[in-house]
């Protein structure tokens, strides 16, 4: 069997490593167009903190593509399948032959049409290793930093920055801070901590045009710059499969085996819209935990093995300067809510189970236990439902559930 | 693979296993340096209520979450065993955000610990077992 995969991330990893698990045969052929082993993408911002280095970032040991028989072509770019043939044309001109092959090619940063945007000199997008290591390269103590877009790559990107830079202004179209993740109140809380820690934000608002380095916002302010971070929002990597005439909408449609509508082409991760466990809705769910299963999923199916992958669900873990954000879900539905001295807890509860949790501040201890509450659809009557709401304890769960928990293994 | 399973029934709410876990790992060679005057941060923690109690620590899952959603590869399966990197992790909190079990804490630094069955430690056995005067966690296989 020849496995061929697209995109050497966290997808990628998590289908070599299915695969292994059920055939130790087959050839497992790796094509990614970054230069590097896979490295934990989510920690570039880290990086620039000085949290981490090149070497720790690799997501798995160097033995890695050794020790599974992989064969890795970087620098490469699959440019075109040829479904008929079941062959991948690269732009190096070679060709590669599949039986298998794993679409986990990620995304792209989107870059709105701004006026101007061209003349910019020190201009970044913060999505990669190479994007962190140029931007770094630009970083000096005098630096006006003028970041677009005020979602968690943005933000993660200045908090990784703030040290290294004389100021940082992040502006954005939306009226509040990563509102695709938190609540009002909690926008509000994340925002506050951020300026108290030197951000400057001005929301509801967006560049109406560059100049040499001074950046003109549609409310007619002025922002002075020396450093550029474009950090809008991203689009999933769908053209391989659209040009082959797969089935895409925002992304790559996928079913619950991670299989394309093109027989034997799987994709996996962000470059891909599943099935919301919790909604039951078609989305795009660009997180990690989410890209890592589904190309579990993916391999397991390629190998031959039917495993189906149906709790894809949003979930994120995110912090600032110390202040930590634990959400899932969704925010529907009665809800339970806690404040507490640094933070506070929101659940929400639909046809009782548990659907959704925003967590901040000192609420985030022990939060899988609620997540898996989302996950397998507990039903809140089988436990202690005020006790468990309180604080996440085993202890809230049935004497016999406690006793699969603790006396079984998992 | 041998972990650690609780019986409920026997558990005396005493607290040793946490002591014990909180000296094992803290390279001190006596019990009462690594412990004395130190709020303690075991990998293993009571629940107690209403006269119920019973230890928890990680289970060492088949299809572990944490790992699966560690953002920096800092968690990994070694024939079994789930293991942590310290110098990798960066005190995210997806493992707490993904953990079924609240097995996963940080220590003093920010940076995640869990329980390694006292493999990583000068012990080579689970020293909260040991410790445990009434049989209330056993290390065998299930
Ligand atoms: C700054 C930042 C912070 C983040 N923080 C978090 C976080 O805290 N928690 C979380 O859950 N998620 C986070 N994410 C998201 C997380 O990184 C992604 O969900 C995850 O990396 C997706 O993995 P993937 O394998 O699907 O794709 P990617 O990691 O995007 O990798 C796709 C790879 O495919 C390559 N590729 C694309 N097209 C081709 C082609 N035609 N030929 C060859 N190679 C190709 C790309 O260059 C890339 O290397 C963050 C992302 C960023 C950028
Ligand atoms: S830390 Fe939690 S999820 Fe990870 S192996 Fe242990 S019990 Fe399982
Ligand atoms: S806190 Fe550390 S171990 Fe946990 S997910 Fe983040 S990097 Fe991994």
């Amino acid at each position: 069997m020849k496995y061929v995969i697209v995109g050497n991330s966290i997808a990628s990893v998590g289908c070599i490593e299915s695969i292994r698990k059920v055939d130790k045969e087959g050839s497992i052929c790796v094509i990614g167009d970054e230069k590097y082993p896979c490295y934990a993408r989510p920690l570039i911002s880290y990086l620039l903190q000085s949290k981490t280095t090149v070497e720790k970032m690799v997501y798995r040991d160097k033995a890695f593509y050794e020790s599974n028989a992989v064969t890795l072509l970087l620098g490469k770019r699959a440019k075109t399948i040829d479904r008929e043939t079941k062959h991948l044309a690269l732009d190096d001109g070679s060709t590669v032959a599949y039986d298998k092959l794993l679409i986990a090619t990620g995304s792209y940063p989107f870059i709105p049409p701004m006026k101007n945007l061209e003349s910019v000199k020190k201009c970044f997008t913060f999505m990669n290793l190479d994007d962190a290591k140029n931007l770094e390269k630009a970083l000096a103590k005098e630096s006006r930093v003028l970041i677009i877009g005020a979602g968690l790559i943005g933000l993660k990107c200045a908090e990784g920055i703030r040290d290294r830079v004389k100021s940082i202004t992040v502006v954005d179209l939306a009226s509040r801070i990563l509102p695709s993740i938190l609540d009002e109140a909690g926008s509000a809380l994340v925002e506050k901590k951020l300026t108290d820690e030197g951000l400057t934000f001005i929301l509801h608002d967006s560049v109406r045009e560059f100049f040499n380095g001074d950046a003109l916002l549609s409310s007619g302010a002025v922002v002075g710059y020396d450093i550029l971070v474009l950090a809008v929002g991203v689009r999933p990597n769908i053209s391989l499969v659209n040009e082959a005439g797969g089935e895409v909408n925002r992304a790559i449609l996928i079913d619950e085996k991670c299989q394309t509508s093109i027989p034997d082409v799987y994709a996996a991760g962000d470059c891909c819209e599943s099935i919301d466990y919790v909604t039951k809705e078609r989305k795009v769910l660009a997180i990690l935990p989410n890209a890592y299963m589904q190309g579990e999923v993916a391999g397991r199916n390629m190998a031959g093995d039917e495993t189906f992958f149906d709790k894809a669900m949003a979930m994120n873990a995110i912090g600032f300067f110390g202040l930590h954000v634990i959400t899932a879900g969704i925010y529907e539905g009665q809800e339970k809510l806690f404040t507490t001295e640094t933070g506070y807890k929101r659940l929400f509860v639909q046809d009782g189970t548990l659907v959704g949790y925003i967590l901040i501040g000192d609420t985030i201890n022990r939060a899988g236990i609620y997540t898996s509450l989302i996950r397998n659809k507990t039903d809140l009557g089988t436990l202690d439902f005020d006790l468990i709401s309180e604080e996440p304890l085993l202890m809230a769960f049935a004497k016999k559930e406690r006793a699969h928990k603790l006396g079984d293994a998992q | 693979m041998k972990r650690v399973y609780v019986n409920e029934q026997w558990c005396l709410g005493c607290h040793l296993c946490e002591y014990y876990c909180a000296y094992a790992n803290s390279g001190q060679e006596s019990m009462v340096k690594a412990l004395k005057d130190k709020t303690i941060r075991a990998r293993i923690k009571v629940e107690e209520k209403d006269g119920i109690s019973f230890a928890v620590n990680c289970r060492h899952c088949t299809e572990p979450l944490c790992v699966k959603s560690c953002i920096a590869g800092a968690l990994t399966q070694k024939d079994g065993l789930i293991v942590i990197d310290q110098d990798k992790c960066v005190g995210c909190f997806s493992c707490i955000m993904a953990c079924p079990y609240g097995a996963l804490m940080p220590n003093e630094e920010g940076v995640m610990q869990k329980c390694e069955l006292c493999t990583t430690n000068s012990h080579m056995l689970p020293v909260c077992v040991s410790g445990c005067p009434n049989k209330a966690i056993v290390f065998e296989e299930r």
